[in-house]
């Protein structure tokens, strides 16, 4: 009886199979399916009525699409619990869930979840927004199916957006690569070599090493390899001048207190703090605002560190002239005075400072390399701060008069020079630019009261590297020293790099004593 | 009485009536408490290093932002040489490995651990290393004539950069935990309160050996010409000595004493870890010699004991006081008291 009773039943339950399919909507027979029949419905569903089906897609893939048990009636439930709230699938109508056990999510497993993404981000190829279809096409190109592969051709064709042209046309030269003719895949793998990502150097690894386009792959993901390279060349480099920006910045101030006026200020650091707590506290009382509250604290924070600055040379400094070692006792006295203030006030914990939304994010140059902003505009800053102060020393009356003062102070002082108001002056302007450091060091770390004694080693190491009293060696040196600590990290981890930056500055101060620029003629001696 | 009698009698006194005290019962109003001894040998120590900073800060003129990096290297020695002590103590109970090595899944005994388990090499790498790091950085800065700020600048940069490189636990020295958990020295017990008033009276003798060795150097000919190097060094430089020698000698002497000193703190506090590199430690050292007294040498250990006291009581009594406290101190100091109490001493003397 065997054979005849069994092909029997298959028809039979053939039968009912079918008739179950004619009598209810996809909608009905989602509840029960098992995964591939869920993944055939839906396939169905979308060639006859593509925006539900679209909206069930995301419901599964989010989890909130649930059915009722007895009467495979689908509801969306956000709270899966007595009492919460649901909403009726097809009608819309709000109703409340009175058992929990009496609804169950609609389940989807790995790979089907794989197909309805897959499935969104080919539908998501038509939306209207360019920067939508993008994430749709990256989307696809993380696992390239030859169905998506096929969508992308068939929207390639009516595609405008020239990104979106580059990334479709890379997806299809992968796909392509994989089963195209063999004069297709030559192709590919030309039009792969050009691309930086990721993805097409995956491709091109897996061409098998027997393949006739073997060798042509191995030196594409050379030319790849290559260009990469360069690229994260020209990144270690931005590093480097971002560090290096944050070390000029620290050091510049102390390049004119050191520099010009030849007093050692221990306290600089603890400046730079106050600057960056100047940030915190102005952004605390426009805390709606970041943007115009980073804008505001600039001046702000040029006066409060200016200010504190002045303080400090009228009551101790002034007392203290020609006596540069008790100068910097002195002025490291005050700087724990500073930080045990700001652990009074603002607590030992660190503050967070918000970045702006202008300044967050990056800028994408291309596959292989993208610049976080908030770096460049540090960058962009320093430079500024840089010049600014150049073009005060160099250019204006009081730059003069400072000048005149540290190469001769009687001489400047028989001239006519008031020379402790112009101390005073070059000694808050200093003070000053360490809190607009401070505000600038604020969107890159912890803004804590142990901020200023991390810096202030590396702002001394700048400024003797660069040479005592020149202001364009302050610049050569900070930048220098964070491109070669940058250059140094990869191989070397960052502690050791910066160890080994430390000892190259020591070393070097043996061979000149004065720095990379040092001052000549009789100014220098002393 | 002078300040330096004072202070030579005052050692000997404590030589003699500390241990006294302590083996008077527990009850007795003049009974001198075993933790109190060890906290008093720990100011010793301290002392020692201010006294080192002041052989070179006060008589020849090098103002040293780096001296607290000799002091740890002692420790740092000493402190191996207890490690090795524990045996198969451990937590880990490995007989050769400390315990920091076996957890960070090490097989064999770095080279630099080797020998450490005797005292003798021990004792000799206390003088040895940082007398070597001293003598070569001495003669790197001093032949290039790297003078005043700049030096002191430099000495910081070296205690820092040591600080960064002991806090890596690739260097094989513990890491930021450093070294500790002793057990005990030469076979006697850490633990024991003989033990510790013996390390206290080893501590007060090497200060005294220290003071005695200073003091004949600082009024030898030697001494004399520090003193005129300090003051015009280009002068003497013209006269014809060979300043550079001299100066690299000083430094190298100093930094040995500051090892010593080092190698008798870390057994009395029971831990060494790469702080005592930081900067700061090294600044505040600068301070005690300056509260002393500079170019006193006993002025020194008087500093050194006074402010450490205080900041024992401060930090207990009223935390957020204490670096108010030490801040106002160095610019007060140098302000008003540019010689220290010595020099407070001397001017009330002279006007009596």
């Amino acid at each position: 009886m065997s054979n005849w009773t069994s092909s029997l039943i298959g028809l039979l339950v053939g039968l009912l199979t079918a008739l179950q399919v004619g009598a209810s909507t996809p909608a009905d027979q989602l509840a029960n399916a098992s995964f591939s029949e869920k993944q055939t419905l839906i396939q169905t569903w979308i060639e006859s009525d593509s925006s539900t089906a679209l909206s069930v897609v995301q419901l599964l893939l989010d989890g909130r699409l649930y059915y009722e048990k007895n009467t495979n009636r689908l509801v969306l439930i956000d709270t899966h619990k007595t009492g919460q709230p649901l909403t009726d699938f097809a009608t819309g109508q709000a109703g409340t869930i009175e058992k929990k056990r009496a609804y169950k999510r609609v389940s989807v497993n790995n790979t089907l979840r794989t197909f309805l993404r897959d499935t969104l981000a080919a539908a998501q190829l038509s939306d209207a927004d360019p920067a939508v279809r993008l994430s749709s096409v990256q989307q696809m190109l993380g696992d390239l199916t030859p169905e998506n592969a096929d969508q992308i051709a068939k929207f390639r064709a009516q595609e405008t957006d020239t990104d979106v042209v580059d990334l479709m046309d890379l997806a299809l030269a992968i796909d392509r690569l994989d089963r195209g003719t063999p004069a297709e895949q030559a192709q590919a793998i030309a039009r792969l070599a050009d691309s930086l990502t990721v993805e097409a150097m995956n491709a091109l690894r897996a061409v098998p090493a027997n393949s006739p386009l073997a060798s042509q792959a191995r030196s594409g993901i050379q030319s790849i390899e290559h260009r990469r390279n360069r690229y994260k060349a020209v990144e270690t480099l931005y590093f480097g001048l971002s560090l290096g920006s944050v070390l000029v910045l620290a050091g510049i101030g102390l390049a004119i207190t050191f520099g010009v006026m030849g007093v050692i200020n221990m306290a600089h650091g603890e400046l730079i703090m106050l600057g960056a707590y100047t940030t915190f506290v102005i952004q605390q009382i426009l805390p709606s605002q970041p943007g115009m509250a980073l804008l505001i604290s600039l001046p702000c924070a040029f006066m409060v560190s200016g200010l504190v600055g002045i303080g400090i040379q009228r009551g101790v400094i002034r007392f203290l002239t020609g006596r540069p070692l008790e100068t910097l006792l002195a002025t490291f006295g005050i700087s724990l005075i500073l930080q045990q203030a700001v652990r009074s006030i603002f607590s030992p914990l660190n503050r967070s400072v918000v970045t702006p939304e202008w300044m967050a994010g990056s800028w994408e140059i291309n596959a292989a390399l993208s610049l976080t902003l908030n770096r460049l505009y540090v960058i962009g800053f320093c430079l500024v701060v840089f010049f600014v102060l150049l073009t005060l020393l160099k250019r204006s009356s009081l730059g003069l008069q400072v000048r005149a003062v540290s190469q001769n102070r009687q001489m400047a002082q028989a001239m006519g020079v008031r020379s402790g108001w112009v101390d005073a002056l070059t000694f808050g302007l200093g003070s000053g630019v360490a809190g607009l450091a401070g505000v600038a060091l604020s969107q890159l770390t912890n803004v804590g009261p142990n901020m200023g004694q991390a810096y202030i080693i590396d702002s001394f190491m700048v400024v003797v590297f660069g040479g005592v009293g020149n202001l364009w060696g302050t610049l050569v040196a900070g930048l220098s020293l964070g491109i070669a600590n940058k250059l140094l990290e990869p191989w070397a981890g960052a502690v050791l790099a910066k160890i080994l930056v430390l000892v190259f500055i020591v070393l070097f101060i043996q061979k000149n004593p004065r720095g990379l620029f040092p001052q000549r003629g009789r100014a220098a001696e002393g | 009485m002078s300040m330096n009698k004072f202070v030579v009698v005052g050692l000997i006194a404590a030589l003699v009536f500390v241990p006294l005290l302590n083996m008077l019962p527990e009850t007795h109003a003049l009974h001198v408490p075993t933790y109190a001894v060890s906290l008093m040998g720990k100011y010793l120590a301290l002392a020692m290093l201010a006294v080192a900073v002041d052989l070179v800060w006060g008589y020849l003129g090098i103002l040293t932002l780096g001296h607290g990096a000799f002091f740890a290297l002692g420790g740092y020695a000493m402190g191996m040489y207890l490690m090795r002590q524990i045996g198969d103590r451990g937590v880990y109970g490995d007989p050769l490995l400390p315990d920091f090595m076996v957890f960070l899944d090490w097989s064999e005994l770095p080279w630099f651990w080797l020998g450490f388990d005797q005292f003798w090499f021990a004792a000799l790498m206390v003088i040895l290393v940082p007398g070597v790091v001293a003598f070569v950085f001495g003669l790197l800065a001093f032949r290039s004539r790297v003078t005043g700020v700049y030096l002191s600048i430099i000495t910081q940069a070296l205690t820092y950069a040591l600080m960064l490189a002991f806090y890596r636990n690739e260097m094989g020295f513990g890491g930021n935990n450093g070294l500790t958990d002793f057990k005990d020295i030469l076979g006697f017990s850490l633990q024991s309160p003989d033990t510790k008033v013996a390390l206290f009276m080893a501590t007060v003798v090497a200060l005294l050996l220290t003071l005695w060795m200073c003091h004949s150097v600082v009024q030898s000919r030697a001494g004399r010409l520090c003193v005129a190097i300090r003051d015009a060094e280009a002068r003497s430089r013209f006269a014809g000595y060979r300043v550079e020698h001299i100066k690299l000698w000083v430094f190298t002497l100093s930094a040995a004493i500051a090892g010593v000193a080092g190698a008798l703190y870390v057994p009395q506090v029971g831990i060494i870890n790469p702080n005592e590199f930081s900067p700061i430690n090294s600044i505040e050292v600068v301070i005690w010699v300056a509260i002393g007294g500079r170019a006193t040498l006993f002025g020194a250990v008087v500093g050194a004991v006074a402010i450490n006291y205080a900041k024992s009581y401060l930090t207990v009594e009223f935390p957020e006081i204490w670096l108010f406290a030490l801040g106002s101190l160095f610019v007060l100091v140098t302000l008003f008291l540019p010689k220290g109490i010595a020099g407070f001493l001397k001017r009330k003397e002279a006007l009596a």
